[in-house]
């Protein structure tokens, strides 16, 4: 086990976050603090993923001096899914803030539970 | 290689493009764009599908010039075009059926913006139902998230709002857990193309190596898909989110968007883990509990919905719970019952939306009962549409909800002794429980007596379209249920062309 958990730190570290963020997610009342959660969420996926391409000692996956050979570089499919994974999270990102805002302009609270009865009031007047 | 093995790729790349060519265009040219759009790729879907019987096997397709293992895949069986070629035909009725109703609640500047968003989600659903590979797939997913999102949103008020927001929450919930699995699945396979990953996969487990990351792997995949579809706990979102949209985005948010996921999650049981692993690994039994209590807690909420469309909205969760179900017998036959539910619940749910939308239309635009009452005789289209979706969600012979239910039951008889009772009772309550709402809803539409003064003398017939798209899916619900065994034969020959 011991050896193990140091080997993997990075992979460790990286679950925990996506757990915090995971939960912030899901059980924050704050608009703003559940796209934090999100953000902290999809990162820690991308530092599993660098972390698991990484190999000690070796490039980046970009061609440098002319080398060619596969053994210089590390594994470049994990720094692909990141970039990928990255554009992907932005654009959700983007959506949800668009979304916030909206919600704000007509309730004016980022509280969703707030803005719920403030629903609930507005459809019974 | 033959010609009409680019039409899988075809179809999502016109997809895409209609979407991107609709940013500059009036509503009107984008409606016609779209429709030609959806009309073609149900008729390549067709052919496909018509290639790969005359073939007997599935084809694969290589994006790129990069081979196998490397290389991104697109992969056609006889299961993935029928499923495309339905799910688009259904997304021509649906936008047909709601067509006035688009135009009349959406902004005026905005209604492209709806086109770009149903052709991005046609690509999405027919990119998560062709593909091969999972990074992709989970691509993907997250476009049809997006898209759907702004499909719920696109109506401006409070609710649709709100109801886009908590449906963002647990989708992204629902898609994080999907791509930590999908990360972890490569740090133990190597692989993102599923026949690699599966390969890997039997190697592991024949060597009994990574046995408990596997386990969390296979869990953490499936709990984020079935999210993301609405299993029962996680179901908050659906009636808000398809009761308060646009009437198009309602039955092509509850017909397709939430069974692609599904279809990915079997594909992925299938292709990429192996289905003895995964019968082995029991998550399948977790599956069966939560969607025998989503069956039974679907249909009580549904009995006491206020309005018909949050009504049909929660039998959709029922519906979900069904799928499951059947996924969780862990037997061929409940996996093709469970796709053979799927396809019915994509025609049948549709068609309650379209005819709910065409009652209240008839009753001064309200939704409550009290209002609909008479309302089948004042727009008997609407009438006869709700009727047969009615008793097609009940189980009524010669309608495809009854070949469902027997499909269902069949394939409990097969199943482990521990399921067959339980799953045989369940299907009974649930069954009188979908028929106590739906009936109940069938008789006060054509009890004219006590209708509402004002809506006495009404008489609103629907546009040619939507009577179009109503009538054509009557017919295929009818069609379905008297001409079940090609269907299931199909089926079945799909899910062994799985492996």
């Amino acid at each position: 086990m011991g050896p193990n958990l140091w080997a993997n730190v990075d992979e460790i570290a990286a679950v925990i976050l996506f757990g915090v963020g995971f939960t912030t997610l899901l059980l924050h009342k704050n608009m703003i603090k559940k796209i934090i959660g999100l953000n902290i969420m999809d990162t820690a996926v991308y530092l599993f993923l660098a972390a698991m391409g990484y190999v000690e000692g070796r490039d980046a996956p970009i061609v440098k001096n002319g080398i060619l050979d596969a053994q210089a570089y590390i594994n470049p499919i994990p720094s692909g899914l990141v970039l990928t994974g990255i554009v992907v999270s932005v654009s959700v990102t983007a959506l949800m803030l668009s979304l916030t805002i909206r919600l704000y302009r007509k309730y004016h609270s980022l509280d969703l539970d707030e803005i719920l009865i403030r629903m609930q009031q507005e459809e019974l007047r | 290689m033959n010609f009409v093995q680019n039409f899988p790729c075809f179809s999502i790349v016109l997809c895409m493009v209609a979407g991107i060519l609709s940013t500059p265009m009036k509503g009107k040219a984008a409606k016609r764009m779209t429709l030609t759009v959806v009309t073609l790729v149900t008729l390549m879907s067709l052919a496909t599908l018509l290639y790969v019987l005359s073939t007997g096997e599935s084809f694969i397709y290589t994006m790129g010039k990069y081979p196998a293992p490397w290389g991104n895949e697109i992969r056609a069986g006889a299961l993935e075009a029928l499923l495309a070629t339905m799910f688009a035909l259904v997304m021509l009725c649906s936008l047909l059926g709601g067509m006035d109703h688009i135009f009349r609640t959406v902004d005026e500047e905005k209604i492209n913006l709806y086109f770009i968003l149903t052709d991005l989600l046609l690509s999405s659903l027919l990119a998560i139902i062709y593909t091969n590979d999972l990074f992709t797939g989970y691509v993907f997913v997250e476009i049809n998230t997006i898209a759907a999102c702004g499909m719920i949103m696109i109506r401006r008020s409070g609710r649709s709002l709100i109801a886009a927001t908590r449906y963002m929450v647990m989708s992204l919930i629902g898609s994080g857990l999907f791509l930590i699995g999908l990360a972890m699945l490569y740090d133990i396979t190597g692989h993102l193309l599923m026949e690699s990953a599966h390969d890997a996969m039997v190697r592991l487990v024949e060597a009994g190596e990574y046995q408990i990351p596997l386990l969390v792997v296979i869990s953490v995949i499936t709990v984020g898909l079935a999210i993301k579809s609405g299993l029962y706990p996680f179901h908050s979102w659906m009636p808000d989110a398809y009761g308060y949209s646009t009437i198009s985005s309602s039955s092509i948010l509850s017909g397709l968007v939430s069974k692609s996921y599904i279809i990915l999650l079997i594909k992925i049981f299938y292709r990429v883990i192996g289905f003895d692993i995964i019968i082995r690994s029991k998550i399948v039994n977790v599956l069966f509990v939560f969607g025998l209590i989503g069956m039974v807690m679907g249909s009580v909420s549904a009995i006491m919905a206020k309005d018909v469309y949050r009504m049909i909205a929660y039998s959709s969760i029922a519906q979900i719970g069904y799928v499951y179900m059947g996924i969780g017998l862990a037997t061929e036959a409940g996996m093709v019952a469970a796709v053979f539910h799927i396809l019915t619940h994509a025609i049948t749910k549709p068609l309650l939306f379209l005819a709910a939308k065409g009652l209240s239309d008839a009753s001064g635009h309200k939704k409550n009962f009290s209002a609909l009452q008479g309302s089948a005789f004042r727009n008997p289209l609407a009438g006869t549409a709700f009727l047969v979706g009615s008793l097609s969600m009940v189980g009524i012979p010669m309608l495809a909800g009854f070949i469902s239910k027997l499909l269902f039951a069949t394939a409990a008889l097969g199943a482990s002794s521990s399921k067959v009772l339980v799953t045989l009772v369940v299907l009974a309550v649930s069954t009188i429980l979908n028929a106590l709402y739906f009936l109940h809803t069938v008789v006060r539409i054509y009890t004219p007596t006590g209708a509402p003064e004002e809506f006495q003398n009404v008489h609103v017939r629907m546009s040619t379209g939507a009577a179009a798209a109503v009538s054509c899916l009557i017919l295929l619900n009818f069609v379905m249920g008297l001409m079940s065994q090609p269907l299931t034969d199909l089926i079945l020959s799909g899910i062994g062309m799985f492996s």
